[in-house]
């Protein structure tokens, strides 16, 4: 689940519409950019690398902006510039791993916090940069922030759009069946049977990519038990992931699987094309779980069906006498920022001055909120309000705010060490393979391991 | 053919006493010096044997990537032999090889001598060949993987209802399906080395064949084969040896799914370390695919009797 928004494209195609509307501002910028690329790649040519900051970021999603505000701070800021070097988002987790561990680490490291950040911690790999931030702290919704702060102490901030995971459904196939747009398991279960004797799959599921299955596991779970009964996992309780939430949380996923809620070829479904969000808009499919990118990626792909007043989004349904919060979400909070410890000192002085003086300036929340995605910030209501994609953003931003907890993806939040297990062993639940009691038991022996 | 055999042997033969009468006598004798080979022997020790030995010593350690290594003997060994899924990938990767190869070997060998025929049309059907080898394996999986999706793909695209809805995702076929993917990217390769072989073999041979009345069928037979046998061996080595270590179709195809229908040893080798951060038993794994593959390799060149080849053509 750890995936940058892919909305690259359709940012391209906004940004283009918005330099029509700004001609005579960007071409300017542009020049300038072009200029402080040619100082970098003499500055780096010139020998002394390492006293020069780096950053090490993604492409796809809202990375272009982060790549854009990198250049006009490198700008504005010649003795305090950065090299910026961009990869692929599978390319980069091997790399950065391999590079923090070798002491090779880019001065400012991307990071989805969870497991890996407290072994980054632990190792003594990133600095505490909770005095810098400080500031910073104060308008970040602290559901999303939080995850970036350890034992009180802030290791890491968020730096892009939060991506929580929402029911997407099309309205039109409700209207078709009759139905109601599920608020409850209940109401779930009945819907799928509506959509069943209409000859609908009720739920498009991505199962060939394994991880769109862990946002039915970890939101059902956190709906019967809170956001308590994965605790467990997190801290190494060699029992954790017996939980009875979790059991019952895979029981009603396999219960699922047999009511016929998801299209039975969903093993071969695969994410990375989008294939789940495209069922749904051409009618196959009434509903899909999936992470916030999803409405960007929809005007992109299938503006016909996105603007047609059918492209629905809502929370994912409450579970009657769960202990959780309907309100509390699953997905990634948002990418951060951590300081690496081994970059020089006057490297993260560059680097606490970039995250404190400038991240989430006003034309990096702009650039943000007019590609459909949304920062982690308080108090941007009125921009919201003026955005092309009010109705979705102002859903997002009250629900995300208003979320009591917000769960990291199971992936990112255990040890990265046990994430293939529970891709695998939550694939063979979803096939009916082995039962939610083996799946526990194959995964409390990766615990602590 | 012949012909020009000949007239390169006398060239050859011309120039000789030439280079002894400089009195470089013992050299020419004993073949190209050490020096020509140091370029190589340099790559190889670098990027081949030193890695190899890392990853030996690695084996032996335990490391997440971060912190640093610690020794802890055999206890990754121990670990990865009694891992069912080591004997598993080991097992899907004995049957990966072999049905690579029953599935490849046969139509390179056909398509080879099919193009290195003059029928019409012979040259553009070639071009056609080949293409698939000029594709980068990423996009040649990402290609397939849009053709299998059972709903937008061929399955829902044909008025067929005997074709499976699900290809990849199917653990019982999902393995086939890898191996037809891989033949179609490398099966243009071998055909090209089969080409190259039958073009080699002289035409008299067939006109004689003609004379004494064999037909097309006993001319491959009795003929073609034979002549191709050192090519045989060539491209059969490089297929075995090449699928035993094959990783990146497989990878893009389906990362070794459903569940671990496809985890083939070298993918498991990378999802060890990578996925799972557990270098000291990717190391093993590693290990063990170095061993197999140069017992292969060896085992390969000890059977062909590669170092009792000899002319075929002897007397022509």
């Amino acid at each position: 689940m750890a995936r940058t928004s892919p909305s690259c494209s359709r940012a391209a195609s906004r940004r283009r519409r918005l330099g029509r509307r700004r001609s005579a501002l960007t071409a300017p910028i542009a020049g300038l950019a072009a200029a402080s690329l040619l100082g970098l790649s003499a500055c780096g040519g010139g020998g002394g690398t390492s006293d020069q900051a780096n950053a090490w970021v993604l492409n796809g999603g809202v990375w272009p902006v982060v790549e854009q505000d990198f250049e006009s701070w490198n700008e504005e800021n010649p003795e305090q510039s950065f090299t910026v070097d961009s990869f692929a988002n599978d390319v980069y987790k091997e790399r950065i791993r391999t590079a923090v561990g070798s002491g090779e680490a880019p001065t400012l490291i991307v990071g989805w916090t969870g497991g890996t950040l407290l072994e980054y911690i632990e190792h003594d790999y990133v600095v505490d940069i909770t005095e810098e931030t400080a500031e910073l702290q104060d308008q970040l919704i602290s559901s999303v922030a939080d995850n970036g702060i350890v034992d009180g102490d802030v290791y890491a901030v968020p730096m892009n759009n939060v991506q929580p995971v929402f029911l997407y459904f099309n309205q039109e196939l409700f209207d078709q069946a009759g139905a109601e747009v599920p608020t409850t398991w209940e109401e779930l279960l009945d819907v799928v049977e509506q959509f069943d004797e209409q000859d609908i799959y009720p739920l498009a599921l991505a199962g060939g990519s394994r991880w769109p299955m862990l946002m039915w596991a970890s939101y059902l779970t956190d709906r019967i038990g809170g956001p308590e009964a994965f605790q467990g996992v997190v801290e190494g309780d060699p029992d954790g992931w017996s939980d009875p939430a979790i059991l019952e949380a895979l029981e009603r996923c396999q219960e699922l699987v047999d009511a016929g809620a998801f299209d039975p070829n969903f093993a071969s479904v695969d994410a990375d094309q989008n294939e789940d969000a495209r069922m749904l808009a051409d009618g196959q499919a009434a509903m899909v779980l999936q992470g916030s990118w999803t409405y960007s990626r929809m005007l992109e792909d299938h503006p016909d069906f996105a603007e047609s007043g059918d492209f629905g989004f809502t929370t994912f349904p409450a579970v009657e006498g769960g202990q959780g919060d309907p309100a509390n979400l699953v997905g990634n909070p948002a990418n951060f920022w951590s300081v690496s410890e081994s970059a020089s000192e006057e490297s993260q002085e560059t680097a606490t001055d970039y995250l404190s003086e400038r991240l989430f300036n006003d034309e990096y929340v702009d650039q943000m909120l007019a590609t459909g995605n949304l920062p982690p910030l308080e108090g941007l209501d009125e921009q919201i309000a003026e955005t092309e994609d009010e109705e979705f953003l102002g859903f997002a931003y009250d629900v995300v705010r208003e979320a009591p907890n917000f769960q990291l993806s199971w992936d990112q939040a255990i040890d990265p060490s046990q994430e293939q297990a529970l891709l695998e062993n939550l694939e063979l639940v979803f096939l009916g393979q082995i039962t939610p009691e083996e799946f526990a038991e194959n995964m409390n022996a990766t615990q602590g391991g | 053919m012949t012909q020009t055999v000949a007239q390169s042997a006398e060239e050859i033969s011309d120039g000789a006493p030439q280079v002894q009468r400089d009195g470089a006598m013992r050299q020419s004798r004993q073949g190209p010096s050490f020096l020509m080979a140091l370029p190589a022997v340099l790559f190889f020790g670098i990027f081949a044997l030193i890695p190899l030995l890392g990853v030996l010593v690695l084996s032996f350690m335990s490391w997440d990537g971060l912190g640093s290594p610690e020794f802890i003997g055999l206890d990754n060994w121990v670990r990865m032999f009694e891992r069912d899924q080591t004997m598993s990938s080991l097992w899907l990767t004995f049957v990966f090889v072999v049905i690579c190869f029953v599935f490849q070997a046969p139509v390179a060998l056909l398509l080879g001598v099919f193009m290195a025929g003059a029928q019409r049309y012979r040259a553009l059907l070639s071009v056609l060949f080949f293409l698939p080898l000029l594709f980068s394996s990423v996009a040649v999986g990402i290609t397939f993987q849009q053709l299998f999706s059972p709903n937008y793909g061929i399955s829902s695209a044909l008025p067929f209802d005997w074709l499976p809805s699900q290809w990849l995702g199917n653990p019982d076929i999902a393995l086939y399906v890898v191996v037809f993917v891989v033949g179609w990217c490398f099966v243009p390769f071998h055909s090209l080395l089969y080409q190259a072989g039958v073009r080699q073999i002289p035409v008299s041979l067939y006109e004689a064949a003609t004379i004494d009345g064999a037909g097309r069928v006993r001319q491959f037979f009795s003929i073609t084969l034979p002549q191709l046998r050192y090519t045989a061996i060539t491209s059969s080595t490089l297929m075995l040896v090449g699928s035993l270590t094959y990783f990146d179709l497989v990878f893009v195809l389906t990362q070794g799914g459903p569940g671990s229908a496809t985890r083939i040893l070298p993918l498991d080798m990378y999802i060890s370390g990578f996925r799972n951060y557990d270098m000291g038993g990717a190391s093993v794994l590693a290990v063990i695919l170095v061993a197999v593959g140069l017992t292969l390799s060896l085992l390969l060149n000890k059977i062909s009797g590669s170092s009792k080849m000899e002319s075929d053509k002897a007397g022509m």
